[in-house]
């Protein structure tokens, strides 16, 4: 009955190989780093896309709530618990971290959505130059130095386990009835609000979700790199997170999967070419978006992620 | 409790203004169970944001409305629809990248009672076939009547008690028009209250049994639908002659 036995087949052989592949030495230290980034910027691609995509509201600036969830975690790992606690507390570490993020999301949210349009876009950006200043003037956790000391307790295994869990959640919340809202708020605000949408709360709500995850990323890239600044968090990286929403397609989980991985991998192969990377990089977006305005998936799904009953909806169409 | 003979709706002295400009200037009306009560009025006469102020969509500035033996200022919009006030607003506001089935599923979203939901998506599709055989369209791909007629089907699935329709013919084909008109005698009949906003004032006092025409803000004529195709000044100015 069931036609996606092979699904959580597949999802738990990637995870045996997540763990085995590093293990093994079969992948090297430098593949296995890109692969790690390539997942924290699922993560944050998913996350941003909730808003940005599902819900079409324009934030630019994802980077901040990353910031937090990064400086909390680390803040964490390294003067709270014991160096050796380190790979126990990990998950609860990056939730909290997660949860830094959240709050500061629902500060942002409060008064952003208390108005409509283009404010959100204005607020998030201050947002992010406010982070980044703050955390340059906290001399106690390194400036604009930046803080060290974190272990790498970041692993393939664990980014895999986090990109899953965001691809999940982000999933069923936006196929949930709660979920249905946030798309009715995109299309049009007065009729969502027409069929009984309590359209800011479900903004709020998404909103806090959508920098619930970038906080996690956060957490995952400080202990992957175990040394972070104020300046890996400017509207820069924020730019970045917008550009592989748009290049995989808004309103698109696959999409997002899609872009954050080709932008990441891409400018990565591009890497020989120095300086030159980020004039190829732009140029090749450029070009896609001429010819593909709507992102690589542009609102579609792939069949996996879609709901049993959207999936048996499609085959009665074209039967 | 409210009072037997109390109205369903009863809109009274409503001001709205948008910025320094009155859009009210302190209407009053009602709308009692069961009847279907027009609005007419040429642009501009503030037929839609009486509408809006019903539906709690815009700030009133003085007045009151109260529905139900409710004073809607309390509410907010969604809260508005649960209450039992549908609404399907001027310009349809579907939902165009959804398909049409999705658009109803999107108004069932406040509503619990499952059953009753899925007797509704048949009540929808009875009155509009049409619907039915376009269920899995993008809403965005329909034609104007078709819209049209997902507009009110989605406003029907919110099963208010009293609904409210925003220029239902505007943009349609005379045929699609009288289609439209009949679904609503339909629906009415079936016992739902309708206050309908037209600038088709032909179309719309023949189904109606009560109107009101509404001149810059200000409630001008009054009466039933046979005493308002009767006078002169609404035939002059509405019914052409």
């Amino acid at each position: 009955m069931n036609r996606r036995w092979w699904l959580p087949l597949i999802l738990a052989l990637l995870f045996l190989l997540s763990i085995l592949l590093p293990h093994f030495g079969i992948l090297n230290l430098y593949l296995q780093q890109v692969l790690m980034y390539v997942g924290i910027n699922i993560i944050l691609t998913i996350s941003l896309n909730l808003v940005n995509g599902y819900m079409g509201e324009f934030s630019v600036g994802h980077a901040g709530f990353m910031a937090i969830g990064a400086y909390i975690s680390s803040l964490l790992t390294v003067w709270v618990f014991p160096k050796s606690w380190g790979p126990f507390v990990f998950p609860l570490v990056l939730i909290l971290g997660g949860l830094g993020a959240a709050l500061a999301g629902l500060i942002v949210a409060f008064p952003s959505f208390k108005t409509r349009g283009d404010y959100l876009a204005i607020v998030t950006l201050a947002f992010n130059m406010i982070i980044k200043s703050v955390l340059e003037n906290i001399e106690a956790i390194g400036g604009p130095r930046g803080f060290m000391g974190m272990s790498k307790l970041t692993n393939v295994a664990w980014v895999y386990v986090w990109v899953l869990i965001t691809i999940f959640a982000i999933r069923n919340f936006v196929f949930s009835a709660y979920g249905r809202g946030i798309l009715s708020i995109r299309e049009d605000e007065v009729a969502a609000e027409l069929v009984s949408v309590n359209t800011r709360q479900t903004k709020i709500l998404a909103f806090v979700i959508s920098s619930f995850f970038a906080g996690i990323a956060g957490g995952l890239f400080a202990h992957v790199l175990q040394f972070i600044n104020p300046r890996s968090f400017t509207i820069l990286k924020s730019t970045d997170v917008l550009v592989m929403v748009y290049l995989g397609g808004i309103g698109s989980i696959m999409g997002s999967i899609l872009g954050a991985s080709i932008y990441t991998i891409l400018l990565e192969l591009l890497r020989p070419l120095g300086v030159w990377r980020w004039v190829v990089g732009p140029l090749l977006l450029v070009i896609l978006m001429v010819t593909r305005p709507r992102g690589i998936m542009g609102l579609r799904e792939a069949r996996w992620l879609l709901p049993a009953e959207e999936v048996q909806a499609d085959a009665a169409v074209t039967s | 409790m409210m009072t037997p003979d109390a109205p369903l709706l009863s809109v009274q002295d409503l001001v709205v203004s948008y910025g320094n400009i009155k859009a009210l200037r302190g209407i009053s009306f009602e709308v009692h169970e069961g009847e279907i009560v027009t609005l007419i009025g040429a642009n501009g006469a503030g037929k839609s944001t009486t509408l809006r102020a019903i539906s709690g969509l815009i700030p009133i500035e003085d007045g009151r409305i109260i529905f139900d033996g409710k004073d809607l200022r309390a509410y907010p919009p969604h809260r508005i629809v649960e209450l039992g006030i549908s609404h399907a607003p001027e310009g349809r506001g579907i939902f165009g990248t959804l398909t049409v089935m999705e658009n109803l599923k999107l108004a069932t979203y406040a509503r619990r009672d499952k059953d009753e939901i899925q007797k509704d998506y048949r009540r929808v599709f009875d009155l509009f076939p049409r619907l039915e055989e376009r269920k899995n369209q993008i809403a965005g791909t329909l034609s104007g009547g078709e819209q049209q007629m997902l507009a009110v089907g989605r406003a029907l699935m919110t099963r208010g008690r009293l609904m409210l329709l925003d220029e239902p013919s505007m943009g349609l084909a005379p045929i699609l028009v009288q289609e439209i008109f009949r679904v609503l005698q339909e629906i009415n009949q079936a016992g739902t209250t309708i206050l309908l906003v037209e600038q088709n004032a032909h179309m719309a006092l023949q189904v109606a049994s009560r109107g009101y025409v509404l001149e810059t803000g200000s409630i001008t004529v009054q009466g039933t639908t046979q005493a308002l195709t009767k006078d002169p000044k609404v035939k002059e100015a509405y019914l052409g002659g």
